[in-house]
């Protein structure tokens, strides 16, 4: 068995509207080991992106520890987060959410704005992850001249030209028509077997789940088997 | 730090007819503001350049311009004597006795009658004034009714042109010459003969003493001496002290006019602007969540939309400018408020009003598109994730 390499420990998370606590997680406790394709499933409003989000480190648990790869990130400055994410998250949505005014390659290119890569570096970088997608054919696309299938692909390549160890993605299926779906998914499980990534995948829905190792069920703030 | 100068750059070429209106908004500004401060120009270079560094000029005490003053001969005769007055290669002391009287002219463009002033001369002004050239035509002969008109008075009156013939002083003039001094004020004036301008005017004194010095630093002897003496009631200037405070009065207006219209109209764009940048950081602000969720900070995006007003109020700043520029082809003619004469002179640009002209949109630029900047910058992640 590898190593843990998302540990989740007696997570509490609430949020303040008007200064009414609405309790959004309970006592969540997961590890997630390296190189695992998590599914984690459950109704609207179960608590799944926020669960992401704490495991990338965009909010912060009430109470708790996030640990991912040996780092208690929790505890980091905001600076200091955002850098770590750069380097160790791969981010997908549901809504893809490409910059409209950028093509393929220069969304693909951002996340190494933030990295040292010289300009011909970054280029290598980006069309060896459109490769991967396999949409090297359409770099100069913009998100409105790619169906949707195409997008979440842009957005993938996005998530992993950095070579992050991490990919969360948040209902990545959700938009999209059935081979659409299939594509993505297949794609996934590829960068699951082939690039060994650990990947936490939201999903509604159970066909996307099956590609998944393991699931998850969230109900209610709270995580079942 | 890393900077996003494609996405801010590409978020204002693609959304071309949002960018394009608040472009044309700086533009506009930017133009005014140009065109009020290459007037300003215009009119000190104008007025400034009518007359030299080593030139004195005499009027009586208090009267302020050359057209209340009088020097009488015998006066005159004493001055001209001034050891610091330059001589010339024949032995002559290079001093003239003017006269300047305002008549009134119908201009050429609507018929409207304004000042013009006539100045009676002698050779000797010709020589202390560097810049005099006849472009056309010829000199007037001495003891004719034949004037020469500046090349503004000539295009702007009516009766000025070469070869037109003007009425005043109870006599036709015939006009033999058209002169230029370098774009200076003497441009918008007539020159005769000032024997036959003091007989036509029945004005037997003169105006002014106007001479070129020894050297510039002979000035305040020559101030001294003749403003003490007892015998004359004169006042001494330098000649172009005496021009630039002479316009004093018109080119305050004109600037504190210019710097209202620019106020009030740069306030418009900065209002345009600032309400283009809130909207394109609402429309924004999953992909500020975005951006901030790949690792970009807070910095980053300020930046990000800071350059982008950035860039618009540079492209505005630079329409309105080179707009502004085709304005030096214009003449305007205004009246001199101090003297009440007609004055032409054109917009001038420099490079200094270029530099101004560009730092003023850069920061209607910073002003329009801070604080929108600052709210980009605030979003928190998850709540700019959840925005649709
Ligand atoms: N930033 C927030 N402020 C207030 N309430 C929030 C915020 N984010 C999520 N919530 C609430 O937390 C609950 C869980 O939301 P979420 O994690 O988005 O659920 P899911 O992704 O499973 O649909 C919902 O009731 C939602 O309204
Ligand atoms: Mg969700």
């Amino acid at each position: 068995m590898s190593e843990v390499f998302v540990q989740l420990q007696s997570i509490y998370k609430s949020y303040w509207r008007d200064s009414l606590e609405i309790p959004v997680l309970y006592n969540i406790n997961l590890n997630i080991a390296e190189g695992e394709f998590l599914a984690l499933m459950g109704p609207s409003g179960s608590g799944k992106t926020t669960l992401l989000n704490l495991i990338a480190g965009i909010d912060k648990p009430s109470q708790g520890e996030v640990i991912v790869n040996g780092q208690h990130i929790d505890g980091l400055s905001e600076n200091a987060l955002a850098r770590w994410r750069s380097q160790n998250i791969g981010f997908i949505f549901q809504f893809y959410n490409l910059m409209p005014v950028l093509n393929a390659f220069e969304n693909v290119e951002l996340p190494l704005l933030l990295t040292k890569m010289n300009k011909k570096e970054r280029r290598q970088h980006v069309e060896t992850a459109l490769s991967i997608v396999g949409l090297s054919d359409r770099m100069k696309h913009y998100p409105n001249q790619l169906s949707g299938g195409q997008e979440q692909r842009v957005a993938i390549a996005r998530a992993i030209v950095t070579d992050p160890n991490l990919i969360l993605a948040d209902e990545p299926t959700g938009d999209l028509d059935k081979q659409s779906e299939e594509e993505i998914m297949n794609l996934l499980s590829r960068l699951n077997g082939e690039f060994n990534k650990t990947i936490i995948m939201v999903t509604h829905d159970p066909r996307a789940a099956e590609k998944a190792h393991i699931i998850r069920h969230l109900d209610k703030g709270e995580l079942y088997d | 730090m890393p900077l996003l100068w494609n996405y801010s750059y590409k978020n204002i070429s693609t959304r071309k007819l949002t960018s394009s209106l608040t472009i044309f908004g700086i533009a506009l500004v930017v133009f005014v503001f140009t065109a009020v401060l290459m007037l300003s120009n215009g009119l000190n270079q104008t007025l400034v350049d009518t007359g030299a560094e080593d030139n004195a000029i005499v009027i009586r005490r208090a009267s302020q311009t050359e057209i209340q003053s009088i020097i009488y001969r015998s006066m005159a005769n004493i001055i001209k004597t001034d050891p610091a007055i330059k001589i010339d290669s024949n032995g002559t002391p290079m001093v003239t006795n003017e006269i300047l009287v305002l008549i009134n002219l119908p201009k050429r463009s609507n018929s409207k009658f304004s000042n013009v002033p006539v100045r009676g001369v002698t050779p000797m002004s010709l020589e202390i004034r560097p810049q005099f050239k006849i472009i056309k035509g010829r000199m007037w002969r001495p003891g004719t009714s034949e004037v020469i008109a500046g090349v503004k008075a000539a295009s702007t009156f009516k009766g000025c042109g070469m070869g037109e013939t003007v009425h005043f002083g109870m006599r036709d003039w015939k006009i033999v010459g058209i002169f230029e001094t370098g774009g200076s004020g003497f441009e918008s004036e007539l020159w005769g003969d000032v024997d036959q301008l003091m007989d036509a005017f029945g004005r037997p004194v003169f105006s002014s003493l106007t001479m070129k010095l020894k050297s510039s630093n002979q000035f305040d002897g020559l101030k001294a001496r003749l403003e003490n003496d007892p015998r004359l009631n004169v006042e001494v200037k330098r000649e172009k002290e005496y021009y630039r405070d002479q316009s004093s009065s018109t080119t305050l207006f004109i600037n504190i006019l210019g710097i209202i219209i620019s106020i009030i109209f740069s306030l418009g764009a900065i209002v345009g602007a600032m309400i283009t940048m809130y909207a394109a950081v609402a429309n924004r602000t999953v992909e500020i969540g975005t951006l901030r969720a790949l690792g970009f900070s807070r910095t980053t995006v300020l930046f990000a939309f800071l350059t982008e007003s950035l860039f618009i109020s540079l492209i505005g700043g630079l329409i309105g400018l080179i707009t502004a520029s085709f304005l030096r082809f214009i003449e305007v003619s205004t009246t001199n408020w101090d003297t009440f004469a007609e004055l032409a002179f054109s917009f001038r640009l420099s490079p200094r009003i270029a530099v101004q002209a560009i730092i003023f949109a850069l920061v209607m630029g910073i002003i329009g598109g801070f604080l929108p900047a600052v709210r980009a910058a605030r979003f928190r992640i998850i709540n700019a994730l959840r925005a649709k």
